[in-house]
This record gives C-alpha cells, sequence and structure tokens, in this order.
C-alpha cells in the first residue's frame, strides 16, 4: 500500500494519438468535401480563419443491435406506468447541411474545427481556367522578389551567415593560421540580395451573373451565394490579377459591386437576355477578347419568360463565341429532383439547343451538396469531357 | 498537493486498509499514483496504461479531456487489475474525494481478486500490453503506420467475438497436446520411410474426427481466433496483431461482463468504509454530497452503480431477516447478510447477478421499466411487470451487450467463403453498421464473406466479396 507521486510531465501518449484522429478527421473532411463546400459556416464566415461545422463522428463499425428496435430498460421517479411516453425521437429534416442530425439516436456528431484556407486548398487542388489562352495584351500579375545574389555590401538582417562562417575560416587559412572560426572582419560579411521578378500572365476576366427575381428564393440564393463565394476566393488564391464583374438581374441587368451582388434581395419577373446583353456590352466596352480571357457565369432557377428565351439562346451563343467558357447553372427547388422540371426551364433549352458547343457548360443543381461538383465541372479539366 | 498532504493521505490510507480488512475485504496490495488530469484521461481511455496506439484511443482521449475541459464530467478514479493493483486519483481531488476513492478502488481490487470471472486473468497485462505496444511500433516501422492502423481498424472491429472462456480451451488443449505427444512413436531419422511401403498404416494417428484441431471445430463463437488461425490472407505479422488484440479483449471481457456488480459492490463498500471513519462534520457532509452524486437514479436511463449498490444492500437485508417463507422454504435462519454478499462476489456476473436477486420489491422501488420506440417517433414504456422487466435487462446484458455471432463455415460452397451467423434473439442488427463491419472481416479473410441473419422476420444473408454488397 503505496501513495505515489510521479513526474507525468512526458507522458504524451493521448495526444500523440488524439493527433492520429484529427489526421483521420482531415481525411474524412476531404471525403466529405461535396457537403463541407455550402455549410452556412462556411459561407457566412465573414472572415473568419476558422469555422466549426457539424461532423458524423468517425465510426468504430462493430456488429451492433438496432438501437431503435431494441427494447430497453431504464428508471423512473417512481411513477412511471406502462403507455408513458418518456422521450420522443428528434424529427428528421431539421439538421440541415451533412445528413440529418439527430435522425439516428445511435449517431455520434461533432462539431470539426476546420480551418478555410485548408478546405479552400483541397477545394481548389484540381481546379484551374478552362480554356485559358495566351492573349496579345499581358497584365502584370505579379511582383515577386527573388534572393538570388550574395554581395559584400547589405542589410545586416540580411546577413548570410553560413556564407560569412565558410569566408572566414577560407581567410584564415590563407593568412596560414589554419582552416578555423574566429575574428571576424568586414571582409568576411556575406549579405543576401534581392531582385525583383515580374510575372506575366494572360488577362482574365469572370462576369458572374445572378438572378434576383422573386422567384429566387432563400434557398436558391444560398445556392448560388455558395457557388460564387468558392469561386471568388479560388480566383483570388489562384490568381493574383483576375477582374470580376458582378451583373444581378430581374427583368433588367446591371452592374454591382460585389457586396450588393452578395446580400441585395429583389423580386419580379425574369428576363435572362437583359443580363447576357449587359455582358456583352461591357465586353465589347471594357475587355475586347483579344485581349482577355472571359468566363461568364450565370445562376438562374431557370424561370425565363416563354418571350425572351429565343433571345436568351442567341445572345448565349453570342457569349460563347466571344468567350473561353460560358457556365450556367440552374438551381432547382430544395430537395426537388430534376425529372420534376418543366421542360421550359432554360437549362433543357440550352442543353438541347448548344449542345455541339464545347464552350459551354451547365450544370443543375438541386441540394446543397450538388455545389461542390458544379464547382468541379466548371472549373475543371476541360476539353475532355464535354458537360452532359 | 504537498508533501504533508501526501502524507496525510498515507495515514488515511492505514487507516482506509485496516477497516477494509475488518470488514472482510481482500484486496491486492494497492499502489495509488496521484496524476495530473491530463495522465488521469489518458489512462481512462486507453483502459490500462501504456497500450498501443490507435487513433480511436485518441478519439475517446479528446471526448473525455473535453468533457472535462468544459466541466461536464469528472472521472475521480480510475483503477487496474494487476497484482499489486494500481489506483490513480486526479490531483486535484479534495482531501475528502481521496478517501472515498481510496475505499472505492479497494472494493473494485477486492472484487478483481476473488470474483470467479476474473480468475484467469492476466495479472501482469500491464507488462503484457506495453510488449504489445513494442510490437505493434515495430511493425508500424517495418510495414508503414498507415497500413498497420488500417489493418486494427478491422481487428477491432470484432474485438468482442471471442470466446469468454477462452482459457478452458487453451488449457485442454495443452493437454491434449502432451496426450499426443506421448501417444506419438519416437521419431527416428528414417522412420518416414516406413509409410513409403506401407508396413507402417500411422496406428497412432487419432480416430476421424478428434483430429479436429480446436481452431477449426465449427460453429466457433470465438471469430477473432478462428480468422488468426484459418484466415488464407493474413501475414504472420497479422496474425500477431489479431492475437495481441485477442489477450487484450480476453483480459477487458470479465470487466464488461461484472460492470454493475462490481460498481455496485465498490460503492457499498466506499459507503461503509467512510462511515467507519473519524470524519469531521464538513467532510461528512462533503462525502454525503460525493456518495449520493455517485449512486443516484439518472432519469430514464440505469446507472449501473446504482443499480448495483441497491441490489448488493437488497441481498444483505434479505439474508439478515428472511422472511417467513424464506425461513421455511430455504432454511435461512437470518443474520448471513455479509456471508451471502461475499459468496455473490465470488460466483456471479451480472447476467446471473440481476436474474438471481432483482427482486418484484426491488424493482418496484427503483421504478424499473421496459421502453421502446413505437411508430419511430416515441420512445414509449411498454412494460412494467417485474419478471419482463428483470428478463429483459438480464438478455440485454447477455454476451456483454453485443450480438453473438458464429462462424458456421470456412470453406462455404467449397470456395474459402466464410459464412457468419447471427444467433438472432429477438432484436436485429444494425444493418448499416453490419455492412461496414463485414467489409472490415472481408479485410481479415481476404474472401468473400457472408452474414446470416434476420431482418423483419426473414433469414437473410448479407454478403460482401470485397467489391459490392449483396443481400438474399
Amino acid at each position: 500500500m503505496t501513495i505515489q507521486r510521479n513526474d507525468w510531465s512526458l507522458q504524451r501518449k493521448g495526444i500523440i494519438d488524439q493527433e492520429r484522429h484529427k489526421e483521420r478527421v482531415r481525411e474524412a473532411i476531404r471525403k466529405n468535401l461535396g457537403s463541407i463546400v455550402s455549410q452556412e459556416a462556411i459561407i457566412l464566415s465573414d472572415g473568419k480563419r476558422t469555422v466549426r461545422v457539424p461532423m458524423r463522428a468517425l465510426d468504430e463499425y462493430k456488429f451492433r443491435f438496432d438501437y431503435h428496435k431494441q427494447k430497453h430498460v431504464g428508471q423512473g421517479d417512481g411513477k412511471t406506468r406502462a403507455g408513458d411516453v418518456i422521450a420522443r425521437e428528434s424529427q428528421p429534416g431539421q439538421g440541415t447541411g451533412v445528413g440529418q442530425a439527430g435522425q439516428e439516436a445511435g449517431d455520434e456528431y461533432y462539431e470539426a474545427e476546420v480551418n478555410i484556407d485548408e478546405i479552400a486548398a483541397l477545394i481548389f487542388e484540381d481546379l484551374h481556367l478552362p480554356f485559358l489562352q495566351e492573349k496579345a495584351k499581358k497584365a502584370v500579375q505579379s511582383k515577386k522578389t527573388q534572393f538570388n545574389e550574395i554581395r559584400r555590401t547589405g542589410v545586416i538582417a540580411n546577413l548570410d551567415k553560413r556564407r560569412m562562417i565558410m569566408e572566414n575560416i577560407r581567410r584564415n587559412a590563407r593568412a596560414g593560421q589554419g582552416a578555423k572560426f574566429g575574428d571576424i572582419k568586414k571582409d568576411d560579411l556575406r549579405f543576401k540580395t534581392w531582385e525583383e521578378v515580374m510575372r506575366y500572365e494572360s488577362n482574365a476576366v469572370v462576369i458572374a451573373m445572378i438572378d434576383v427575381s422573386g422567384s429566387m428564393g432563400e434557398f436558391k440564393k444560398y445556392i448560388a451565394r455558395s457557388f460564387y463565394f468558392w469561386m471568388v476566393r479560388f480566383l483570388r488564391t489562384k490568381y493574383d490579377n483576375v477582374d470580376i464583374v458582378f451583373i444581378s438581374h430581374h427583368t433588367e441587368a446591371r452592374e454591382v459591386t460585389e457586396e450588393q451582388f452578395f446580400t441585395q434581395g429583389e423580386s419580379g419577373g425574369t428576363v435572362v437576355s437583359s443580363a447576357y446583353q449587359l455582358a456583352l456590352d461591357i465586353i465589347k466596352l471594357r475587355y475586347p477578347p483579344a485581349d482577355w480571357n472571359i468566363y461568364p457565369f450565370h445562376f438562374s432557377d431557370g424561370d425565363n419568360y416563354y418571350s425572351d428565351n429565343d433571345e436568351a439562346v442567341r445572345l448565349a451563343e453570342e457569349l460563347i463565341d466571344t468567350c473561353n467558357l460560358f457556365g450556367y447553372g440552374e438551381i432547382g427547388e430544395e430537395g426537388s429532383s430534376s425529372y420534376r422540371r418543366a421542360s421550359g426551364a432554360l437549362l433543357s433549352i440550352f442543353n438541347d439547343r448548344l449542345k455541339d458547343k464545347d464552350h459551354f457548360s451547365g450544370v443543375r443543381i438541386d441540394d446543397k451538396e450538388d455545389v461542390y461538383p458544379a464547382l468541379k465541372q466548371f472549373f475543371g479539366l476541360r476539353g475532355i469531357e464535354t458537360p452532359a | 498537493m504537498e508533501d504533508r498532504e501526501i502524507r496525510n493521505l498515507e495515514t488515511s490510507l492505514d487507516q482506509i486498509w485496516a477497516v477494509a480488512q475488518k470488514f472482510g475485504l481482500d484486496p491486492y496490495p494497492t499502489r495509488f499514483e496521484i496524476v495530473p488530469a491530463t495522465v488521469m484521461y489518458e489512462v481512462g481511455s486507453y483502459a490500462l496504461p501504456g497500450r498501443y496506439s490507435h487513433w480511436t484511443f485518441g478519439k475517446a482521449y479528446h471526448r473525455m479531456k473535453t468533457m472535462y475541459d468544459f466541466a461536464l464530467s469528472k472521472i475521480y478514479e480510475v483503477v487496474i487489475n494487476t497484482n499489486p493493483a494500481y489506483g490513480f486519483l486526479l490531483e486535484t481531488n479534495s482531501p475528502v474525494q481521496n478517501k472515498m476513492v481510496i475505499a472505492h478502488v479497494l472494493g473494485h481490487v477486492d472484487f478483481f481478486k476473488n470474483n470467479i470471472y476474473f480468475s484467469k486473468t492476466n495479472r501482469r497485462m500491464v507488462e503484457s500490453v506495453s510488449t504489445h505496444a513494442q510490437r505493434m511500433m515495430d511493425y508500424e516501422f517495418k510495414y508503414g503506420r498507415k497500413t498497420v492502423e488500417n489493418f486494427l481498424d478491422a481487428v477491432l472491429s470484432i474485438e468482442e467475438h471471442i470466446d469468454p472462456n477462452f482459457f478452458i480451451r487453451r488449457e485442454i488443449s495443452a493437454e491434449e497436446e502432451k496426450h499426443r505427444a506421448e501417444q506419438r512413436p519416437k521419431e527416428g531419422r528414417y522412420d518416414d520411410l516406413w509409410s513409403l511401403d506401407g508396413r507402417n498404416p500411422s496406428p497412432t494417428l487419432p480416430a476421424r474426427g478428434e483430429e479436429v484441431k480446436h481452431h477449426e471445430r465449427l460453429p466457433q463463437k470465438d471469430i477473432l481466433y478462428y480468422l488468426m488461425k484459418n484466415s488464407p490472407t493474413l501475414a504472420a505479422w497479422q496474425r500477431d496483431v489479431i492475437a495481441m488484440v485477442h489477450e487484450e479483449a480476453e483480459y477487458f471481457i470479465p470487466q464488461m461482463q461484472t460492470k454493475i456488480m462490481n460498481e455496485g459492490w465498490a460503492s457499498f463498500w466506499h459507503a461503509r468504509i467512510m462511515r467507519e471513519l473519524d470524519l469531521s462534520d464538513n467532510d461528512h457532509l462533503e462525502f454525503a454530497d460525493l456518495h449520493s452524486g455517485v449512486v443516484s437514479p439518472h432519469k430514464g436511463k440505469l446507472n449501473p452503480y446504482y443499480l448495483g449498490y441497491k441490489v448488493f444492500e437488497h441481498i444483505e437485508r434479505r439474508w439478515d431477516n428472511p422472511s417467513q417463507e424464506e425461513r421455511e422454504k430455504f432454511g435461512r435462519p437470518g443474520n448471513q447478510g455479509r456471508e451471502k454478499i461475499f459468496e455473490v462476489r465470488e460466483i456471479d456476473s451480472d447476467v446471473s447477478f440481476l436474474r438471481n436477486y432483482l427482486t418484484e420489491e426491488l424493482c418496484e422501488e427503483l421504478d424499473l421499466f421496459v421502453y421502446e420506440l413505437v411508430e419511430e417517433e416515441e420512445w414509449t414504456i411498454s412494460e412494467k411487470r417485474w419478471e419482463r422487466v428483470r428478463d429483459q435487462l438480464v438478455a440485454n446484458m447477455t454476451n456483454f451487450g453485443f450480438p453473438y455471432l458464429e462462424v458456421e463455415d470456412g470453406d462455404y460452397h467449397g470456395n474459402r467463403e466464410l459464412y457468419l451467423k447471427h444467433c438472432y434473439e429477438g432484436t436485429e442488427l444494425d444493418l448499416r453498421y453490419a455492412r461496414k463491419a463485414l467489409e472490415h472481416v472481408h479485410t481479415l479473410w481476404g474472401r468473400p464473406v457472408h452474414l446470416e441473419t434476420i431482418v423483419d422476420e426473414e433469414v437473410t444473408v448479407l454478403r460482401y466479396d470485397g467489391e459490392e454488397h449483396q443481400e438474399e
């Protein structure tokens, strides 16, 4: 029988294995990007670097009983009777995002802390601007500082100690004092200096168009918003110098600021051609195709005025001919599947009439989880696969 | 904690030890360690210090630590079944908490030492797991961390599916081995030549049927062992990993079989030991508060501490003051309460403990009931009759709460496919989990695997061949 107190400060096993668990979580995130991409926590993160998203805990699969079909024994306060309801199963559908939280009592959820930059890096790993071409007029994309020279004078902060020591030893050896270090003189000092390197790259402009008509409900706007959230982020991360033009439209189109683009709500009908016309005008005025790679993207629910459809297709064709890629995303009702869509919706018209255009890409989004595939389709490797 | 406090605690330990012995408790010598919370939670999440690394331990550790950090729950004690035993005390415990924990731990250690289900547990398990950890690390070094980790995922998915009475088999098999060795003729260098011309028709070969080795006998409850011995796909190091996991599972199974009793027993004794100590009024109040925290009913759920505690008290009372009927029918003279509970702690497991001693009176007093999900939305009390409640509780404890699975065939379809059977006893499997677990079994078997079970009252066979799932 003894009581002891030892030094446990070197005990790290739990922490090390916690790290292993975290690694697993990161893997799971990578596999679940589809559902994480459209998490409110991220889209509405407002500049925060890390956010918490609900994730199903990493399951340890075993043969076990179905909790819901099992009879359990419980304990009451002395007054229970047969027939009493002691708890209610939480209703499915309340959870948003990843599956339905709480639907299965046996499922554990926990909040995973994710770094938006990390997620972004994962998402952007294989995205790029398709059909990018060298254009006549090049824009300065970035000025980079490269340390690529050694001089005898310079700023003391940039002292290259290793070289200095080498020089010192060499000088000592030359002076016949043996190859050893000591007695540093000004002659020994070496400094790293830099050069400014200009990098040039082709110009690119993205024209982001969004339908803000009355039929674009909360969910649809949210989808468009999460798509553009990642698109803007992606462009800014990968390309230093990409212009983004924001256009919102109902029956009329106008150019708006980024903030307005993401926050405004409007109502009214839908004339899609108005947006395309404005896009073409802006291109003519500011972004001549000879000098610019142009990427118009448009999100809508496809409820265009019937009489406008022909005009919309015509202008879309014109956009496709002027631009590198024209992307159109059609957002359905939450949870509905495509077969319920009226055949008059824009996507089916586009798919029908633009089907031999390589530089057109149309996707349909019915669910938050479709945002990530849409990103992949628009910014995926092009030229190999043609969109359905 | 200051040295002075440690000395005080040592004095209390001597007192508690003396009181425990006076009561007839017979624990192993026990070493108490005062540790910071991080170490406490580490030992708690690994169940033994020094085990091999795996992310599931990290997950448990993270969860426990978070609960502690947010003051949602706190572990006061962790006890290790070894000889000498180890008790861990949280360094932030108050003196009264420490005394109670020490008394509680001694109750556990007495149980470990004297309960029959623990009689075969390895009392040097800390050393064993640390050699396992070393071996596991060597394998990680040799074959890659991910490889070992993923393989462990598969093994751990069926770690509970071992035979709790494996030791019996191990003893028999050693005996048989000896027997066989005696029967075998001494082999000379050229003895094998005899068989060439049939002059020695192997008279010592056992009759057919006997030659089936244990690990080939079917059906086989010990799936882990069966796979280790018979899997057509595993490398030597993988079989070794299974052997290690098997050994550790064997060690933990008695704890799973006696959870309610073990906690009940420790709580029963910490209460009685603390009463014998000379506590100040304040200390006494603090203790009463702590004690009621440990042994209080959790609304809705069952608290094993409370249930076990109540049953032991009830047994003692019944054997101290038997009813007229019990006196006449069973010849119980009375005043045998202490004797009886010591007998129970020696020979019962949770299943027999509850089946034998959970009475109508207790069921009513504790207000126990059976509940189930009605129409997929309301958890409803479906049964209050005490026999039904008792039987349900016993059923849920059977096979320590896991579905009972057996290997039926290791050469199904004559094609080296594995056929597992769920011995259905009224509750269906979680099929999503079963399919995923079946994938793990496939990793271990390397050929198509089957699982027979009952779904919606129909015999259903889940099959996984490494690529897709099928259901027949």
